[in-house]
Order: C-alpha cells, then sequence, then structure tokens
C-alpha cells in the first residue's frame, strides 16, 4: 500500500487538472521513486489514481525507457550508445564499467546499488563519452572519472544508510 | 558576410548559470510586452513571424506564421501553445544550451506567440535527461508569475497565458508532433496522421501549435525589431535570422554556434569550432541530425540554410552538425544510427517495425564481414520500402542509409570484396 505521505500529494495535484491522466508520467516516475521501480503493485496504484485501467498505465509503462518494470539498483547508469558517443568512446566506458562493477549491461550488481543500462543521445554529444546516473549527466568519461564518481555514490549510499 | 559573430538568442550566455530575469531585462527582454499586448493585434503579429521568413528550427522548417494562420478566427477554446523541448535527434542539444542560457527569452516567446494563436496554457514538453533544465524553467516561470509577465491579465493587457512543464518518460518518437500531443494527453505516443491538424483539433481536441525551443526564442526578437531586420541577419538570400548550429565529432572544439544563418560550412567548423582535430581531414558530415543525407567533402563549403543544402541533397534538419574524419567508416555509423531507430521505433506500423531490424542486420553483417554482394540492391530495395511507413520517423532514419548507399557505395563494396571492415 502506498502510504498517505505520497497518496496525498498526487491525489492533491490530480484533482487540480482537468485529465487526470495527462500526470501518468508524473504519477508513474512518483510511484517508482517510492518502490524502487514500477511494481505491478504500483501499476495498480497508478490507475486508480490516474482513473486508468492498469493495462492502459501498463501501455505507457512500458514505452518509455526511464520508467523501469522491473526492479533496478538505487543508481540506474545510462551509458550514451549514440553516434557521437560511440566514436568517442562508448566501448572503453562501457568496458570500464563493467569490470568496476563487476556485472554485464542489463545487470544490477549484488548489492542492489547499481544498474547498468545503454541509453540513446542523451543530448551531450558535445561532452562525449557521456553518461546518466539517476539522470544527472557526466561528460568528458575517462576510467578515473568514472571511479571518482562510482566511490561518490557509494559513500552517498552509505550515509543514506546511516 | 558579417564576419562578428551575431549573438541574439545566446546574447546573455553565461559561461556556468542561465541569466537571470534582471540581466534578460537589461538587455531589453519584456520590454514594452504590455503595450505591445494591447496595442497589436494577434493577425499582426502571426504576419510579422510570416514576412520575417522565420521557419521551424525543429526539423521540419515549416513557415511559424502560416502555421498559426490555421488557426481559424472562429476556432474553439481554449486553445494551447506547445513549446517541443524534446530535442531525442542524436547530435542535436542546441535547446539544451538554450534552455540553460536565456530561459525568459523563451517565456516571452511563449507569451508573444501564444497571443498571435490566442492560447489560454502554455506547456513545455521536456526531455527527461534534461531535468536541470525543467526544474530552472518551472522556478523562472514563477519569477515571471510574480513579475507580471505570466497568469492572469498580464500587464493590464487582457491576455492571460498559464505555462506549465510536463516531464516525458523518455522516448525519441515524442518529438513528433502528433505523438508528443498523444503523450501529453496521457495516451501511449503513436503518431496519428492529419487532417485533422493539430492546429484544427489538437490537445484535448482544440487548437494547438506546437513550436521548437529555438523557434519560440526568436519570436521576441522579431516583434521588437520588425520582419526586416530579422531577414537581414542571414548571410543567405533565402535565409532569415540566425541559427544554433551545435557541432559535434572530429572538430577540436564542439559545442554550440549561433551564426547567422547560411554561414557556410567550412567557416562554421575553421573559424569557430577550432577546425578539425590534429591530423583529422574532414571526410563528410551529417548536417542536420540523424536524419539527414551525409554531406561529402566536395559540398565543404556549403551555406549552411535550407534551400542550399537541400539543392545539394541534405537538409538543414535542426542544424546540429556531426562531422566525421577520413579515418572513420560511414559504414559503421551509419550501422549505428540505424540502430537507434531500430530501438526506438514506436512499433506502429510495419514497414519501420520490421524493415528497420532487417536493414541494421543487413549493415552488420557487411560491416562483420559477411557480406555478400547481392545485399547492396537488398538494401536499396529495403530502404525504398521505409519510405511507405506511417510517419516521418522511417523516411528520417533513410537519410544516413539511403545516402551512404548513394555516395560511398564503394566503401560499402569493399567491405564485402575483402570480408570486412577496412578502416
Ligand atoms: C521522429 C521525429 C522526431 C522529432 N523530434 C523533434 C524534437 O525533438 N524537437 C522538435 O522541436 N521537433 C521535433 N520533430 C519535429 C516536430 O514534428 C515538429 O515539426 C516541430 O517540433 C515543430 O516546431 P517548429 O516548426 O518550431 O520546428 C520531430 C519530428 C519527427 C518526425
Ligand atoms: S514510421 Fe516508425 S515511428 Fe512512425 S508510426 Fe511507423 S513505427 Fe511508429
Amino acid at each position: 500500500m502506498l502510504p498517505v505521505s505520497v497518496r496525498k500529494p498526487l491525489q492533491k495535484k490530480i484533482a487540480s487538472v482537468e485529465h487526470a491522466r495527462e500526470l501518468a508520467i508524473d504519477v508513474m516516475f512518483e510511484l517508482q521513486n517510492h518502490y524502487g521501480y514500477l511494481s505491478d503493485e504500483a501499476v495498480a496504484e497508478a490507475a486508480g489514481l490516474l482513473d486508468m485501467t492498469p493495462l492502459e498505465v501498463d501501455e505507457l509503462a512500458t514505452f518509455y525507457t526511464f520508467i523501469y518494470r522491473e526492479p533496478v539498483g538505487v543508481y540506474v547508469i545510462h551509458v550514451c550508445d549514440s553516434v557521437i558517443c560511440w566514436m568517442d568512446g562508448y566501448e572503453s566506458v562501457k568496458a570500464y564499467l563493467c569490470r568496476r562493477l563487476n556485472i554485464d549491461v542489463g545487470q544490477t550488481t549484488p548489492d542492489g546499488l547499481f544498474t547498468l543500462l545503454p541509453v540513446c543521445c542523451i543530448g551531450y554529444c558535445d561532452r562525449a563519452p557521456a553518461m546518466l546516473v539517476n539522470r544527472k549527466v557526466y561528460g568528458h568519461l575517462d576510467g578515473a572519472k568514472i571511479d571518482r564518481i562510482i566511490e561518490n555514490l557509494v559513500n552517498e549510499a552509505v550515509q543514506a544508510d546511516q | 558576410m558579417n564576419a562578428t559573430p551575431t549573438r541574439i538568442l545566446l546574447k546573455n550566455r553565461r559561461p556556468e548559470r542561465i541569466a537571470t530575469l534582471d540581466e534578460y531585462q537589461a538587455g531589453g527582454g519584456y520590454d514594452g510586452l504590455g503595450d505591445i499586448l494591447e496595442s497589436r493585434s494577434p493577425a499582426v503579429i502571426q504576419q510579422m513571424l510570416l514576412d520575417a521568413m522565420l521557419l521551424g528550427r525543429g526539423g521540419a522548417a515549416f513557415p511559424t506564421g502560416r502555421k498559426m494562420m490555421t488557426v481559424a478566427a472562429d476556432a474553439p477554446f481554449p486553445r494551447y501553445l506547445v513549446c517541443n523541448a524534446d530535442e531525442m535527434e542524436p547530435g542535436t542539444f542546441k535547446d539544451r544550451v538554450l534552455l540553460h542560457a536565456d530561459p525568459h527569452m523563451l517565456i516571452e516567446g511563449m507569451i508573444l506567440a501564444g497571443f498571435a494563436v490566442q492560447a489560454a496554457k502554455g506547456i513545455i514538453f521536456i526531455r527527461p535527461e534534461y531535468e536541470n533544465a525543467a526544474r530552472i524553467l518551472e522556478r523562472e516561470i514563477r519569477i515571471a508569475e510574480a513579475a507580471g509577465f505570466l497568469g492572469d491579465n498580464i500587464l493590464g493587457s487582457g491576455y492571460s497565458l498559464h505555462i506549465g512543464v510536463h516531464r516525458s518518460g523518455g522516448r525519441y518518437i515524442c518529438g513528433e508532433v502528433t505523438a508528443q500531443l498523444n503523450a501529453l494527453m496521457g495516451r501511449r505516443p503513436n503518431p496519428v496522421q492529419p487532417p485533422p491538424y493539430p492546429t484544427e483539433k489538437g490537445l484535448w481536441g482544440k487548437p494547438t501549435v506546437l513550436q521548437n525551443v529555438e523557434t519560440l526564442m526568436c519570436v521576441p526578437h522579431i516583434v521588437r525589431n520588425g520582419p526586416d531586420w530579422f531577414r537581414e541577419l542571414a548571410c543567405t538570400a533565402t535565409g532569415a535570422g540566425t541559427k544554433i548550429y551545435a557541432v559535434s565529432g572530429h572538430v577540436e572544439r564542439p559545442g554550440c554556434y549561433e551564426l547567422p544563418m547560411g554561414t557556410p560550412l567550412s567557416t562554421i567548423i575553421e573559424e569557430h569550432a577550432g577546425g578539425m582535430r590534429a591530423g583529422a581531414k574532414f571526410k563528410a558530415c551529417l548536417p542536420g541530425g540523424a536524419s539527414t543525407c551525409f554531406l561529402p567533402a566536395e559540398h565543404y563549403h556549403t551555406p549552411m540554410d535550407f534551400e542550399p543544402l537541400k539543392q545539394v541533397g541534405s537538409r538543414l534538419g535542426t542544424g546540429a552538425i556531426m562531422v566525421f574524419d577520413q579515418q572513420t567508416c560511414l559504414l559503421a555509423v551509419t550501422l549505428n544510427l540505424t540502430e537507434f531507430f531500430t530501438r526506438e521505433s514506436c512499433g506502429w506500423c510495419t514497414p519501420c517495425r520490421e524493415g528497420l531490424p532487417y536493414i541494421r542486420d543487413l549493415l552488420m553483417r557487411i560491416e562483420n564481414g559477411e557480406g555478400e554482394p547481392d545485399m547492396l540492391p537488398m538494401l536499396d530495395t529495403m530502404a525504398q520500402y521505409l519510405w511507405n511507413a506511417y510517419c516521418a520517423f522511417a523516411p528520417g532514419a533513410m537519410g544516413p542509409v539511403q545516402s551512404l548507399l548513394k555516395l560511398f557505395r564503394e566503401e560499402v563494396a569493399d567491405h564485402i570484396v575483402r570480408g570486412g571492415c577496412p578502416f
């Protein structure tokens, strides 16, 4: 069940617009934040809030890159594999991340911290090669920079735990 | 030709932060806005945009004034204005730079464009990767409201406009007008073939005008300085205004450069983007994003404007110039681009959904040394089929493929003869 602290603000927001379903993506993002991914339960909750059927919500959820219908790590790393990043080192960035995290693309680290995914052009071709971590961008990547980013995220996660 | 860089849209650009409301106003922004809204009619503003020859900067180059004129005078209310900040075309990052430079220029552009079609609501549709820009916009919209530039009865003019930010869930097809409207209505974002056109029946069945970020940011300058001034900014007779060229690839200084519309490709690369990288030689570029045709070295001096690029067999598209040097295998580049289009196909129609993986597979086999001579005519035939697709996505995807087959056919054939990539 969705806690009142998440449900109430959403209901208020939905009540303020003319058509509930225009907020479908915002609602999916909120529930995804709460549950960690858009679980079946979250799809049903979203449908109830938006006055849609679960099938209609799923039709949207499965369409969008940043809505996750399967469990993901606390940090989702999206490495850009489109043309400019690909020419400027996507393969080595990907290989470095796989080694460093000891996972393959599409997998999540056993501690549940990191998921590694490829993504289409993220609009940072002037800072290739680039990646996103939870939709925050990092450009001009190399091994040292990736190490720093991962270390910071691990520390951040440890602090959040305490 | 204008030698000094002309900065209109990026005049308030700062290295690390946006221009504030005060800074935008200090440069003439919002100046006399109340008077304009009170003394000019919507039809007059539409005519100014038409006379200014403002063509859409989102890729399709449709005249903005003409689009607005298709909203009938007696069309129903409420009407909508949508700002397309989806920007998912590979190689394109100009809207990101514009949003981070001067959000109030966009807001004022939306006020004036909204007024021109009497829209009551403006929506900025933004890709999820630009979350930072989405937050900036939400904050600056509130600041504009507090200053009386937005909201009910703007500066006592009687015109009201409310602007909201819509975050996308991320998918390339959402940049296409009709798919975007579906997305905004919480429907699966497949395109819808007109008629009816969105300007007649768009969001929630009401007249909707949709424009790109860069297009909207031109509007305040045209209204303030007049159509003649805007046309004269260009360095080609057919062009108008400035253009934000987003340069990437094998150049020394990739980035966004605002220059007179029609600035030659060679000038953009050599005088602004720092030239080719050390030791690199220009081989070809995609002049306007992933959906345009390769422009080979023989057209290195082409003015980067809609008309001249059409004449040499390509398109200005979004003005995103991706530069490739002599060492680049353009087959591999095309394979990467086709991979992008295959992944992003919305799946609605068969030519695109089934054709793209087929073409990708053929390109991959040739690149990997498994090519056969009859694959070239197969590629030609398949690429032609994609023109039967439901929306402009698939023909766009064939830009690089068909121009590769036409301009660099020998290079592709060489892969087949050698049984592998020569690069
Ligand atoms: C597949 C596809 C993707 C598109 N993506 C964008 C986009 O991200 N941003 C944009 O402004 N226009 C995009 N367009 C063009 C829009 O359909 C539309 O022409 C444009 O936004 C209209 O605004 P303008 O006239 O100001 O350019 C896309 C078109 C297609 C077919
Ligand atoms: S051409 Fe592609 S993107 Fe367009 S409707 Fe067909 S499947 Fe969808």
